[in-house]
């Protein structure tokens, strides 16, 4: 297994120039994530607008798959239908479950196939869903909010 | 520059033939993780399995005579491997539960006992504990009203003992230091720490898991109330623990676990306990596992500990030397070979240690990346977490060469 099928070049570039790391003041609901294994940290916060995510921002420290992950994620997943949010989720946990055998799906993932490399290194998958799974949290516990003000 | 042999003892590992990803050669540089087994590990925790296995004190055959003999031999080895009396000696299943045993049996006590905790009183720790000499403190202070209290870490990763007399105070019952930070290589200077502690009336327990296996321990010499170590770090396989406590401490603590073999008589609603060490060696013991341990303290013994810690010494020299080339790099822990051992953790600017340990973990070399189990540590030097290198006896210069020339390479390769 080479060490390029992991390091993409997107990925580097997300982690030198992380998109939304910059918390911002007024969220739906924000949630604190970390990584036992390796004490990695994430803070993430989502808005919620009707059945829109209308932004995620987060900040942390982590390694570049962490990083790259959630910068390439909250890109991805702002402006769409929580639906549809949480059904790309579902096809990245998916991909990085795969074990290499999966190279995912372009038109659904976009920028995030370039992780597809990392299903193969189990050590990694944790780092590259962290941020995957800081969204699902916030998002679920901001819906649910709203669901018992009703 | 090395006093031992590495070459012939390298045979002795059979892993350290593995091919690695791309057919490479196994850099093993995570002995303070976990060591490698020689051989004769193996074959000595094979030879009871195929030739004297049977549950030991108990049962009138041949087979349970020998495998008493042979768990009670490794007592024994033990024993005079940290100049310990053999009566003194438990094995555990880990240093984890070494160090829980003496924390519940400390909570189990009755009041009036010297080990007895209240409100108020206090147990003294350092910032460089491992979580394994933490928690247990922590849970136990929580359980009791007790108060945790520390010696804190200078910049240079190193004990800050001068305010020894208001840490260690008549308030003290327990102090519990690690012999060698499994992330500094700090080795820690006991006498003073000892004496302060039986001056208060306290008593000292020692994490050895970074020292026993790497150069000679003498609990006797040292002073100390209570010790423990694992065998897996000491050549010797998963599985088996020591504690080490002095007699008099053994026969008036209480129990851990309860059950069979740690009992002098039972009725329906009592028991009485076996003396010490049975009475804290609760079940069918990890026999294989207490032998094998013993065969690497002999193979340990015969190769002479102050030749390990020689040879440690001179790899951590060398390695340091060549640390201080090294641009953008910072050694997190002592830059001096004075009372440090062979464990060296690092950071390096811009690349996160996960980063570092994948691309070494490509050239072959295998290093710990992460807290180490010592998260307090690493907030108190700033860092996430480190990248940690440490030696042993099958480790060479040639192997600080690869480390070296690998973080260069991981340099190129992130482009830092």
């Amino acid at each position: 297994m080479q060490l390029d099928s992991l390091y993409q070049e997107v990925i580097l570039d997300h982690y030198k120039n992380p998109m939304n790391k910059k918390l911002s003041p007024t969220y739906s609901k924000e949630v604190h994530h970390v990584n036992p294994s390796c004490g990695d940290e994430i803070t993430l916060n989502v808005t919620v607008e009707g059945d829109l995510i209308t932004n995620i921002s987060w900040d942390g420290v982590g390694c570049s798959i962490s990083q790259a992950s959630t910068s390439i994620m909250s890109d991805l997943l702002i402006g769409k239908k929580i639906d549809e949010d949480f059904a790309i989720l579902e096809n990245f946990t998916e991909l990085m479950q795969s074990k290499g055998t999966k190279s995912g799906d372009e038109e659904i993932l976009e920028d995030a196939v370039a992780l597809a490399g990392v299903s193969q290194f189990p050590a990694r998958i944790k780092c590259a869903l962290l941020g995957w799974m800081a969204f699902k949290d916030a998002t679920s516990q901001a819906l649910s909010e709203t669901e018992a003000k009703g | 520059m090395s006093m031992l042999d590495v070459a012939s003892i390298k045979k002795d590992f059979p892993i350290l033939s593995k091919k690695m990803r791309n057919d490479g050669k196994l850099i093993y540089l995570d002995s303070g993780a976990t060591s490698q087994k020689p051989n004769i590990v193996l074959e000595a925790e094979r030879r009871f399995y195929s030739e004297h296995n049977a549950a030991v004190h108990r049962g009138a055959h041949l087979l349970a005579e020998e495998a008493s003999e042979a768990y009670e031999g490794a007592r024994a080895t033990v024993a005079k491997f940290i100049g310990a009396d053999v009566e003194e000696v438990v094995f555990t299943k880990s240093a984890t539960e070494s160090i829980n045993l003496i924390a519940y049996s400390f909570g189990n006590s009755l009041p009036g006992s010297r080990f007895a905790l209240q409100p108020g009183d206090r147990i003294v720790l350092s910032e460089m504990e491992h979580h394994a000499n933490l928690i247990p403190w922590q849970q136990l202070a929580k359980r009791t009203g007790a108060e945790i209290t520390w010696f804190p870490v200078t910049d240079q990763g190193r004990l800050d003992l001068s305010d020894i007399d208001s840490i260690i105070s008549t308030k003290t019952k327990i102090v519990a230091i690690t012999h060698q930070s499994n992330v500094l290589g700090t080795i820690n200077p006991l006498e003073a720490l000892v004496k302060r502690t039986h001056d208060v009336g306290a008593v000292f327990v020692l994490d050895a898991c970074q020292s026993v296996p790497h150069f000679a321990v003498d609990v006797k010499k040292l002073g100390i109330d209570f010790l423990a170590f694992s065998g897996h770090k000491a050549l010797g396989p998963t599985g088996v623990g020591i504690f080490w406590g002095k007699f008099e401490h053994l026969q008036s603590m209480e129990p851990f676990l309860t059950g069979g073999s740690m009992i002098e008589s039972v009725t329906m609603t009592d028991a009485t306990w076996a003396p010490a060490p049975r009475k804290f060696e609760a079940g069918v013991p990890n026999m294989a596992q207490a032998v094998g341990l013993a065969a690497a303290l002999d193979y340990l013994t015969k190769i002479g500990m102050d030749k390990v810690e020689a040879h440690e010494h001179a790899l951590t020299k060398y390695a340091l030397e060549k640390f201080s080339t090294l641009r953008d790099v910072s050694i997190i822990g002592p830059t001096n070979t004075q009372m440090r051992g062979g464990v060296i953790s690092f950071t390096i600017e811009g690349i996160h240690p996960h980063d570092a340990g994948q691309v070494l973990d490509q050239h072959g070399i295998a290093v710990r990346t992460g807290h180490h189990c010592a998260w307090p540590l690493m907030r108190k030097m700033h860092v996430v977490g480190t990248t940690r290198a440490s030696f042993y006896i099958y480790n060479d210069t040639s192997d600080i060469d690869a480390l070296i020339d690998g973080i260069e390479y991981a340099q190129k390769y992130f482009k830092v």
